[in-house]
């Protein structure tokens, strides 16, 4: 996969402070693959991602963006190659209007959404670009989130938990957004508890738990592999 | 007690009030953006005066290239110092901070009573803004009327930029939240160090505006980041705007205390804070941090 | 840390200050070692808000300056006996300690060390007020008098010997307030207040009495100082004071028991060392505190303790 790969994780161990958490984790996603990592709570879904991003403090092993090593880097050089990220908890700025939300994140390079185009989008953002950040609705926060990166021109995008705790018709939204991603040849890196979700937009499945990764499906595999993934995930 | 002796405190109390708003501004910025409380904020400002001093006195630069210059000199070495001494004591518990910046105030105090010893040194007020305006009411002297509108141009130029520009916003959002900040690429540990270079040179632009007012000694900036301080906890730490008023409004009852009660016009400011505290803990505009 | 170097430490540690305050006198100067004494026992009191709540204070000049004041006038205008003074010194200060930290115990961190600051400011510009300090000429030719009524404390070494024995009491006061019950819960508090409150702890009640205490034992210190050097002046409740009695402690080591003593010990020796370069202290001891907080920020105490753990660690695996 080298070459192609977007994002390739060798070995990864991750700790928060002295508490040992990503234990020797690999995977690969490819340039214009959907990925999504699966697993219960506490599996080490988002340490993952946060290592990704560079945001953990100790961490080892080997993790190359488009074949460059940034095991060591600082998060802005890592977004700086072109990753978009959308944390867990979405961090939408409470001292930033909705359009300054939507304006900060540097635009990483071309390509990248234009104002209009996000408004088009997200009309619901339109209106409310003059509200604070944290007054909008879950939903609407969850969309500014995304939305923002989308202006970067960010190929590589980093979403975990896109649909927590949303009503079905936002995850929807989502989940079409997530889609032109995808058309777009972007690479998507998803965490989803949401297996529903997960299912209908990954292409390949890495199944964590415990820090490690304990098995891969691929989507032509799921329906074979159902029960399994049930009792992994304990649904 | 006539009109023109209660006009003139009130002045004074406005000029005092500018500098802690300008000071208690280049401390906020800083607290927020680095999470640091620099007690050294006095060195800093104490360094403007000598700079101007220094320029005037050596170099026969003036007043007017000295607003530019002493900023940006004072700025320079903020920086300097972030980068080499601050910034390696981030991960650590808050009041290594205040320790830090402590001894690097008393350094800068010591090496300064070392080379110039402690006797105060006078600034000339320029030839410019000498005299002054008959208002009928009062005589208003016209370097202190340029004093306050120089302050508050200082102290809006900085909100404006943090409230309207696309470098103010990208501060405020890492003030918020660094890390996610870092995650969107915006180079925050620069940022960081331009932030306390932009709040240090408030305090040497304050010095250089105070020098033709209070003489130029070494010690001048100890005392007033003290009152600094208590005029930061009575205001909070949530609002530009917040601090400013805070600051002048402090400075003014500074001012008519010492027309009703000269001598505890030096307590009334650490009065007020021990009532605000009393009543609200986080300070008047302060949200809790 | 592991408790067998600590206690090792503190063995030691106390072993060597009895021998050390026995002997000192007949090798250094007997004042020199009661101006080192006196600013020990007010490093041991700023030390003990800090070790049991948690609490930095840059205001203990109020409780040490205004004890000096209280204790020269006691003597010198009142004519008191030289423990009755001391009383009244440590009184007053107990009662500025319980309204100052009545005031101040409401916030924590940076605000609770800006708030202490900004009132013992306040202490300052009275003492500048007030007739009874003579402002900055000072309260001078306070006399020494008599302790228990016998000894003249004119003479040096009686000095030394009561100072010593001041000392001592307020160091083991400070030791027995650490390790009692109380010192427990009080850093239970500051370890996890929430916790602490849920269980039913009054928080803020052993804090105030924590920093009462603090203030008195710094009083106690103050009063020594005024009494034993005849002076009481606005450099005693200055914001420099209160900077300087944080600085010793932070070189000797932050927390730790002996750390005060060792900083006042090094602070005071170095006083007396530059006071004839011309060199200000301030500028060494600034550098120095600059130097300590980024390479040793533990204090001399601390990082012995530190090394000591490490050694017996080390021990253990093999």
């Amino acid at each position: 996969m080298a070459e192609d790969a977007a994002l390739q994780i060798d070995d990864l161990h991750g700790f928060y402070g002295e508490s040992h958490i990503l234990h020797g984790l690999s995977l690969a996603v490819g340039k214009g693959e959907a990925v999504a990592i699966i697993g219960r709570n506490g599996a080490g879904k988002t340490t993952t991602m946060r290592a990704i991003m560079g945001l953990l403090e100790r961490r080892s092993g080997s993790i190359k963006v488009k074949g460059k090593e940034t095991i060591a880097s600082p998060p802005e050089a890592i977004a700086r190659l072109g990753v978009g990220f959308v944390p867990e908890e979405r961090g939408i700025y409470a001292s930033l209007d909705v359009a300054d939300n939507l304006l900060l994140p540097p635009k990483l390079a071309d390509g990248g959404a234009s104002l209009d185009e996000i408004y088009r989008l997200f009309p619901n953002l339109r209106e409310r670009r003059r509200s604070q950040g944290t007054r909008l609705s879950g939903g609407e926060q969850q969309m500014l989130a995304i939305a923002r990166v989308l202006r970067t021109g960010a190929d590589v995008f980093l979403l975990d938990e896109p649909t927590e705790g949303l009503a079905p018709v936002i995850v929807e939204q989502i989940c079409t957004v997530i889609d032109g991603m995808k058309k777009k040849g972007h690479t998507v890196l998803l965490v989803e508890q949401n297996f529903h979700v997960a299912s209908q937009l990954a292409d390949r499945h890495y199944v964590m738990e415990h820090g490690r990764i304990v098995d891969v499906i691929a989507r032509s595999e799921l329906t074979a592999k159902l029960d399994r993934i049930r009792a992994l995930l304990g649904i | 007690m006539s009109t023109q002796v209660i006009l003139g405190q009130l002045l004074v109390g406005l000029i005092n009030g500018s500098f802690y708003a300008m000071m208690s501004l280049g401390l906020a910025i800083i607290f927020g953006l680095l999470g640091i409380a620099n007690i050294a904020q006095g060195a800093f400002y104490m360094m403007g005066a000598f700079f101007s001093w220094m320029l005037l006195r050596w170099a026969g630069i003036g007043y007017f290239p000295a607003l530019i210059l002493v900023p940006l000199a004072v700025g320079l070495i903020g920086m300097a110092i972030e980068r080499l001494l601050l910034r390696r004591i981030y991960r650590l518990d808050h009041m290594y901070g205040l320790l830090l910046t402590f001894g690097i105030l008393t350094f800068i105090q010591g090496l300064f009573v070392w080379l110039f010893a402690t006797a105060g040194r006078p600034y000339p007020v320029p030839a410019e803004l000498r005299g002054g305006f008959d208002l009928g009411f009062m005589f208003l002297p016209a370097y202190r009327a340029w004093v306050v509108a120089a302050s508050l141009t200082f102290c809006l130029a900085t909100w404006l930029i943090i409230e309207k520009t696309p470098l103010g916003r990208t501060l405020r959002a890492a003030t918020e939240n660094p890390n996610l900040t870092r995650a969107f690429g915006v180079n925050v540990p620069a940022l960081m160090t331009f932030g306390f270079g932009v709040g240090v040179a408030l305090a040497g632009a304050a010095g250089l505006l105070a020098a033709p007012i209070y003489s130029v000694s070494p010690l001048m900036g100890g005392d007033l980041v003290i009152v600094v301080f208590a005029v930061v906890v009575i205001g909070g730490l949530g609002s530009i705007l917040g601090s400013i008023v805070t600051s002048l409004a402090l400075g003014l009852l500074e001012g008519l205390a010492r027309v009703v009660y000269p001598q505890g016009a030096n307590m009334v400011i650490f009065v007020i804070m021990i009532a605000v505290l009393l009543v609200r803990p986080a300070g008047l505009f302060g949200r809790e941090r | 840390m592991s408790a067998l170097p600590q206690a090792m430490v503190a063995r030691a540690g106390w072993a060597v200050l009895v021998a050390a305050l026995l002997v000192a006198p007949w090798l250094f100067y007997p004042l020199f070692l009661v101006k080192v004494l006196c600013y020990a026992l007010f490093a041991c009191a700023f030390n003990l808000l800090l070790g049991t709540c948690g609490l930095m204070s840059f205001g203990h000049a109020a409780f040490f300056g205004s004890a000096a004041y209280i204790a020269g006038h006691a003597a010198k205008e009142w004519g008191l006996p030289f423990e009755a003074a001391m009383l009244c010194a440590v009184g007053g200060a107990s009662a500025i300690g319980a309204v100052f930290g009545y005031i101040s115990i409401r916030r924590q961190g940076i605000y609770f060390a800006m708030i202490t600051l900004a009132l013992a400011q306040l202490i300052y510009f009275l003492a500048l007020q007030l007739p009874f300090t003579h402002a900055e000429d000072g309260l001078t030719a306070i006399p020494r008098g008599k302790v228990l009524g016998l000894f003249p404390l004119d003479d040096n070494m009686v000095l030394y010997y009561t100072t010593a024995v001041i000392f001592l009491g307020g160091f083991s006061l400070v030791h027995l307030v650490l390790n009692s019950t109380f010192g427990q819960v009080v850093r239970a508090v500051r370890d996890n207040e929430m916790r602490a409150v849920s269980l039913g702890f009054e928080v803020n009640r052993f804090k105030l009495l924590a920093f009462t205490l603090s203030a008195a034992i710094a009083g106690l210190a103050g009063a020594n100082k005024a009494i034993a050097f005849k002076l009481a002046t606005l450099v005693d409740v200055h914001w420099s004071t209160s900077g300087n009695v944080v600085l010793m402690t932070l070189l000797g080591g932050l927390g730790t028991l002996f750390g005060p003593v060792a900083g006042a010990i090094f602070f005071v020796a170095l006083e007396n060392y530059l006071a004839d370069s011309g060199l200000p202290v301030q500028l060494v001891i600034g550098a120095i505190v600059i130097g300590c907080i980024l390479l040793f920020r533990r204090g001399l105490v601390g990082e012995i303790e530190n090394l000591l753990g490490m050694l017996a660690r080390r021990s253990k695996k093999s």
